[in-house]
């Protein structure tokens, strides 16, 4: 998923770098008030697991791999505005110390990854959980099924680009097709990966999850500390 | 769970991840790769800016065994990745009124 420098002509790259800084902008005041000194750390945390596990590519189809990207996973770990900062993050450490992604295209990276991924996947968390009840067993399935429409929705955000400014000439049309088609299977990875690591969470310190915490806090029985 | 016993486990776990299980990590490319070698467009791709950083392709330059070579840059990626996204939310969190220590 992440575009190397060539793809997409650098106009492209320019203005939707300049969407991606603004969208960095927003997320820096947002997790400002947002994150307390008990949810930083984690933020840090899943900066850091998103980095190593996007190391860890499975086999997808034929010849083909993927891996996880994170957004959804973020969302609801740290809340939206921290996670798109963990996720450009990890792109700005991709592209400078392992030439992971060009720097030209870091711009177009960050908003497919930090911005779509991470605002398409913490939506469709948010309109499952409305629907389902309260319970751990439904944040992760909600938190699953935002991961797998966050992997299509970052590479329809490719397909987007490279319908404006792609430097090659070949059919929009079968670009969407095989990056839809593709990144669904990429997709159940996803959210196999993001219902694992956010059970796991809940099971030992469901206190840090931002995605259950709303509810929690009104429903919780607290007993008195002996 | 204590968060230090949660943060230490956590911080293991990725450092096992990248530094050991992602020598077993697929090398097919991948699916924006794949669908760009099938359509035809990956001939426009150019070398990066920087491809001649010494930790290239999750490999750091110059260690001849390969799991001691892709162990290292993972390695170096979690770290590196702990500090600057911890020390940015750090820097950035909320200070809490009620902390009088």
């Amino acid at each position: 998923m992440h575009i190397p420098d060539g793809f997409i002509d650098l106009p492209t790259s320019a203005t939707v770098g300049a969407l991606a800084a603004a969208g960095i902008a927003l997320s820096l005041s947002g997790a400002r008030k947002s994150l307390d000194e008990k949810s930083a750390p984690l933020a840090g945390l899943t900066a850091t697991f998103i980095f190593a596990v996007q190391m860890l590519n499975f086999p997808v189809a034929a010849g083909t791999s993927g891996h996880l990207l994170g957004g959804a996973l973020a969302a609801v770990l740290v809340g939206p505005y921290a996670a798109t900062l963990a996720l450009s993050v990890v792109l700005l450490m991709q592209a400078f110390l392992f030439a992971d992604g060009g720097l030209s295209a870091l711009g177009l990276n960050i908003f497919n990854m930090s911005l779509l991924g991470v605002w398409v996947g913490y939506g469709t968390f948010l309109l499952c959980r409305k629907v389902l009840k309260k319970t751990k067993a439904s944040v992760v399935l909600a938190a699953a099924f935002a991961a797998f429409l966050s992997v299509p929705a970052a590479a329809i955000g490719f397909v987007i680009q490279y319908a404006i400014g792609g430097n090659a000439t070949y059919s929009v049309t079968t670009v969407l097709a095989g990056m839809v088609s593709t990144h669904i299977l990429i997709g159940i990875g996803e959210a196999v990966i993001t219902g694992m690591a956010i059970s796991a969470v809940l099971a030992s310190r469901p206190d840090l999850v931002y995605g259950w915490k709303p509810t929690a806090n009104n429903l919780e029985i607290r007993k008195a500390q002996v | 769970m204590s968060n230090k016993k949660f943060f230490t486990f956590a911080l293991v776990l990725c450092l096992g991840l990248a530094g050991g299980a992602s020598f077993y990590a697929s090398s097919q490319p991948d699916g924006l790769e794949k669908v760009a070698e099938d359509v035809g467009f990956i001939e426009t791709a150019e070398d990066n800016a920087n491809a001649d950083t010494p930790l290239l392709d999750y490999e750091v330059s110059g260690v001849e065994n390969d799991r001691i070579s892709k162990g290292l840059a993972g390695v170096i990626g979690v770290l590196g990745t702990a500090a600057v996204s911890g020390g940015l939310f750090l820097l950035i969190r909320r200070k809490s009124s009620a902390t009088s220590k």
